[in-house]
């Protein structure tokens, strides 16, 4: 397994781009029902807030702010992405899948249809120590998302 | 014959270790010879935790198919076995930094040993308040109004015990300041360490900033005070010379793991005359003189503080591990790290983007580096280099008060030890030179 493997050119993309980045610049929709989840790693210090918002079933919107490597920035800026649009459901089944995958050690493949940007994280799972930096925005969106929906 | 007579000084002047020492070392050291990711391992991590030579293995495998038995109990040929091979190895630690033999106490960790001291402390002011135990107990017991201090630059080891003690006799916790460069100021010391002190804790060496304290001088602070004063040697047993009786210290702590042995025993050295009348920490079985049914009295140290059965094949390993450090010389391992340290900070200061914390170039320092990369997370580091076969630890190491002192969540750390050698460190600079290109930094 090469470094490459586990750094992809779309997560190092992503690292940078840092997509719905800017929580505390960011008003949420008028209307919209929010969540908000802060989730921190004691282990390496990775902190990301991130607020959902629903509107009539869908995400409207997802903000958030955080600090951490570049695994746990990328992994928040593909959700943010992928999540805006989808109904509850569908974003609740995303999060299962996601997360499926991370835990299994590299057993289980990312479905790209299902995922999009996000099964570029599939070399993650076979670095146990750093599957919680790609997690870290995923939990917060799940508590998120059980708050506003 | 012509006799050409040495003079005496020269005889005797060990040499300095060098990196052809280095790889004889290596050899004992069968974890070290390995491929990672295809490159031969360069392991810089040992101020988080050291390896283990074949002696130190050999000694806890020697005593489980020969000695192994309960000590301090049984008649029998095993069980005196044991016990003499417990008790040899802890008068060969008590030598190892300068303490006798009852004021060696064994315990898990250096973390279990300044908890036995915050416990017992607070255990002090309960019997004091009941008039339980030797009177010089209420001159221990701390109460509202008493201050303990700390540095701002302690492991969290040496900082939550104390944030507790405090929290359970209702003293203060109050802490000397670090500088940007990572050292202490002793005159700011002087105005913090006062007649409200009544115990000052602080490590010997910095984990993060490899900044040797001024020892002496906050020992002299704290003894004008009147306070205890207790020393995380962590950093420094395993590396230098240790005499806790020369520096005059009350008490210091340390892990064999890191000083070559396994993990699950460490040292709380006391000095005697406090030992002997501190309550102890845990009760229980071996540490007693009479049980009743209503109460127990309780042995002097070092038993006192042992109760149940103890991690005897751990200990003997630890004097294994304590002689292999004293044959090849604790002045000559300092020596010999100092200088990798000091090729660590010279490296890394020339590379753009790279910030050292702690004294720089050409100042004192133990053999460690912590450093924080321009752009690119400590634990994206560790990754980069982990892929090139070299091991550091990233994140707060256990020191976040320090970290956020200095403005960083995580940083970097490369800790050397005796089986390291110059190429070791270079191997390391070259990678870390490469760092900020791979994530576009």
């Amino acid at each position: 397994m090469s470094l490459d493997q586990l750094y992809q050119q779309i997560i190092l993309d992503h690292s940078k781009a840092r997509h719905g980045s800017g929580l505390s610049q960011t008003e949420a929709p008028e209307g919209a029902s929010t969540g908000q989840s802060h989730q921190l790693n004691p282990v390496c210090g990775d902190e990301v807030t991130l607020r959902l918002a629903v509107s009539d079933g869908k995400v409207a919107q997802v903000s958030w702010d955080g600090a951490g490597c570049s695994i746990s920035m990328a992994s928040a800026s593909v959700f943010s992405e992928l999540a805006e649009g989808m109904t509850v459901d569908e974003l609740h089944g995303v999060i299962d899948s996601f997360r499926e995958v991370l835990r299994s050690r590299g057993k289980v493949h990312a479905d790209p249809e299902l995922l999009g940007d996000a099964a570029a994280f599939e070399g993650v799972a076979r670095y146990a120590a750093r599957v919680k930096c790609a997690m870290i925005s995923w939990v917060a969106a799940e508590d998120a998302l059980n708050q506003a929906s | 014959m012509a006799v050409v007579s040495t003079p005496a000084t020269l005889e005797r002047a060990v040499p300095v270790m060098d990196n052809a020492e280095v790889l004889r070392i290596r050899n004992d050291f069968p974890v070290l010879n390995q491929l990672v990711n295809g490159q031969p391992l360069v392991y810089l991590d040992s101020g988080a935790t050291s390896q283990n030579p074949l002696s130190v293995i050999e000694a806890e495998q020697e005593f489980y198919e020969q000695r192994n038995a309960a000590v301090h109990r049984g008649a029998h040929h095993l069980a005196v076995e044991a016990t003499e091979a417990f008790e040899d190895a802890r008068q060969t630690v008590a030598d190892f930094i300068g303490a006798d033999y009852a004021e060696t106490v064994w315990t898990s960790n250096a973390t279990e040993g300044l908890n036995l001291v915050s416990y017992a402390l607070s255990n002090a002011a309960l019997w004091a308040a009941q008039g339980r135990g030797d009177a010089g107990l209420k001159d221990l017991a701390l109460q509202p109004g008493d201050e303990i201090v700390v540095t701002e630059m302690e492991h969290h080891a040496n900082l939550i015990p104390w944030q507790e003690l405090a929290f359970r006799t209702g003293a203060t916790l109050r802490y000397l300041p670090v500088d940007d460069a990572g050292r202490l100021d002793l005159e700011h010391a002087a105005g913090i360490i006062g007649s409200r002190t009544r115990l000052l804790a602080f490590t010997h060496a910095s984990n993060v900033l490899g900044t040797i304290n001024p020892v002496r001088e906050l020992v002299a602070l704290g003894r004008a005070a009147g306070a205890l004063v207790v020393l995380d040697a962590c950093q420094s047993a395993p590396h230098m010379p240790l005499d806790v009786k020369a520096l005059d210290v009350d008490f210091a702590v340390f892990s064999g793991h890191k000083m070559l042995a396994p993990t699950g025993i460490g040292v709380l050295y006391g000095k005697q005359e406090l030992l002997d009348i501190l309550p102890p920490f845990l009760t229980g079985g071996s540490m007693i003189t009479t049980v009743t049914m209503e109460r127990a009295e309780y042995l002097p140290a070092p038993q006192r503080f042992e109760a149940g059965t103890q991690r005897i094949s751990q200990a003997v390993a630890l004097a294994a591990a304590a002689n292999y450090l004293t044959e090849t010389g604790l002045d000559r391992i300092h020596r010999w790290e100092a200088e990798l340290g000091q090729r660590m900070v010279t490296g890394l200061e020339a590379l753009p983007g790279i910030r050292v914390l702690g004294p720089g170039a050409g100042q004192e320092r133990i053999g460690l580096a912590a450093f924080d990369v321009e752009g690119v997370h400590a634990h994206d580091v560790g990754q980069f280099l982990d892929s090139k076969g070299i091991a550091v630890r990233v994140g707060h190491h256990c020191a976040q008060p320090l970290h956020r002192r200095l403005g960083l969540t995580a940083t970097t750390r490369a800790s050397a030890y005796l089986y390291n050698t110059t190429d070791d460190v270079d191997r390391f600079l070259d990678a870390v030179s490469g760092v900020r290109d791979y994530f576009r930094a």
